[in-house]
């Protein structure tokens, strides 16, 4: 079989697994809503004055591009987790080691269908803020807001499947993901939230300010797309 | 996976462990251990607990690297061919490695299509181990540890597994499964798998088997069918 036939594979069955088991409909997408409610509680309707625009804007219409990816991030620990758990609960990772699986297809594929599950939660997310916070999306910034979701997800994704993979035999696997992969998904919640401020024109900053934030998350999905892949057959080989 | 490389299909012998040495963290596992397994035969190894039953098993999948003598499984150089090997043999461990949100007929097909298996093929896997029937499309998690290891063993058998190896194969299973795993496993060596049993199970374990392997402080000495 070619690599890319065992990508859409190792990535259908995660899906149809995920699909089966119902944890993004009834864990990942409450845990995300209940998050995102729970900031509009914590923040208020307060206004911000902005002594350059001279105008006053809503502080839940300022933070709403950062506090979405802060959802997204929080939810991504569900995601990985679950999508481990499902491969070290009955040894199936190890078994695809031992059956001499291509270790770049099983992570590619695994990543796969986690970027497909953390782009429908972003876009739900995205029209919660707008709907919640108020925030509004002007036409022009629809394309750098869909290639920001794009880029964003597959960094979010490959780093999730990196350090997934390398904790899936580890005991108290569910405490150590968050200290490992919240630091490393630092520079994606920094780029993609003023990514997507100038998308929405948040506090009245410029479409053209977004763009070289989007090559931040092109060269940081790249960086994990490619390093990931090559890393992760020794990482499962030690930890399994 | 690597399937460039010529299978050399025509070895007489299924494994050759000559003067094997394993190093795992430090500790050598194996220290000298020489073993010849015939295709088509079935060999238990025997011996007490950290006696390096599992490591002979690990390396002659693939997984244990071998640090000084020479080894072949299935014709494949044990130093050189690790990937290949890996790919045409089977280790079934305390797990099963099995998707239990997916059902039997659905984890059968994966495993099968890791190495392109066509849909007779993998029917033809689930009708052998006699998981088809109402069985197929039951969650796997759903099922009895016995049924979960005849599921296991049909992804073997999907996957084109050459060699089985099989680590204390009846550990965890009731009466029924029990017997429920012998009559499979009398199945296969009837359809000519050679398998390698590691077992505390001796009256089970030895009745299938044609030769009887001792292995004591990582060596092994034969004792016989």
């Amino acid at each position: 079989m070619s690599r890319w036939s065992v990508v859409r594979l190792i990535a259908a069955k995660d899906l149809r697994i995920e699909r089966r088991s119902r944890v993004m409909t009834n864990q990942v997408l409450p845990f995300a809503a209940v998050t995102m409610v729970l900031f509009a509680f914590a923040l208020d309707a307060k206004g911000v004055f902005n002594p350059e625009t001279r105008q006053v804007t809503s502080l839940l219409d300022l933070v709403a591009p950062g506090l979405v990816w802060l959802a997204t991030m929080f939810s991504l620990l569900v995601l990985v987790q679950r999508a481990f758990s499902i491969e070290a609960d009955d040894g199936a990772l190890d078994a695809l080691r031992v059956a001499g699986v291509d270790p770049v297809a099983i992570y590619w594929g695994k990543a796969l269908a986690l970027a497909v599950q953390l782009a429908v939660l972003e876009v739900l997310l995205l029209v919660t803020a707008v709907f919640l916070y108020g925030a509004s999306v002007p036409l022009g910034g629809v394309a750098l807001l869909a290639v920001t979701l794009v880029l964003a997800t597959t960094g979010l994704a490959c780093v999730g499947t990196l350090y997934g993979g390398l904790i899936a035999g580890f005991t108290g696997r569910e405490s150590l993901l968050p200290l490992l992969v919240l630091p490393v998904v630092a520079p994606v919640l920094i780029g993609a939230t003023r990514a997507v401020e100038s998308a929405l024109g948040t506090d009245g900053v410029a479409l053209s300010e977004g763009w070289p934030w989007v090559g931040l998350l092109a060269v940081f999905a790249a960086a994990f797309g490619v390093g990931g892949a090559l890393a992760f057959g020794p990482l499962i080989e030690e930890a399994t | 996976m690597d399937a460039a490389a010529p299978p050399p299909d025509d070895a007489p012998d299924a494994v050759v462990l000559t003067d094997a040495v394993a190093v795992l963290g430090g500790f050598p596992v194996l220290a000298g251990a020489s073993l010849t397994v015939r295709r088509g035969e079935v060999v238990l190894l025997r011996g007490p607990n950290g006696a390096g039953k599992t490591s002979v098993l690990r390396l002659c999948a693939g997984l244990l690297p071998l640090t000084r003598g020479e080894g072949r499984v299935l014709g494949l150089d044990l130093t050189a061919d690790r990937d290949l090997i890996r790919s045409r043999v089977g280790l079934l461990g305390h797990r099963n490695g099995l998707y239990g949100d997916l059902t039997v007929a659905e984890n059968v097909a994966f495993w099968g299509a890791t190495v392109g298996a066509t849909a007779d093929e993998v029917a033809g896997a689930m009708r052998r181990l006699g998981v088809d029937g109402r069985l197929r499309d039951v969650a796997v998690r759903k099922l009895s540890a016995g049924q979960k290891r005849r599921t296991a063993l049909a992804c073997l058998v999907a996957r084109r597994a050459e060699l089985w190896l099989l680590d204390e194969p009846h550990a965890g299973l009731d009466a029924d499964g029990r017997d429920e795993l012998d009559a499979v496993l009398r199945q296969a060596v009837g359809a000519g798998a050679t398998v390698v049993v590691a077992s505390h199970e001796l009256e089970r374990a030895g009745s299938l088997a044609d030769r009887i392997v001792d292995v004591i402080g990582g060596q092994i000495a034969e004792v016989g069918p």
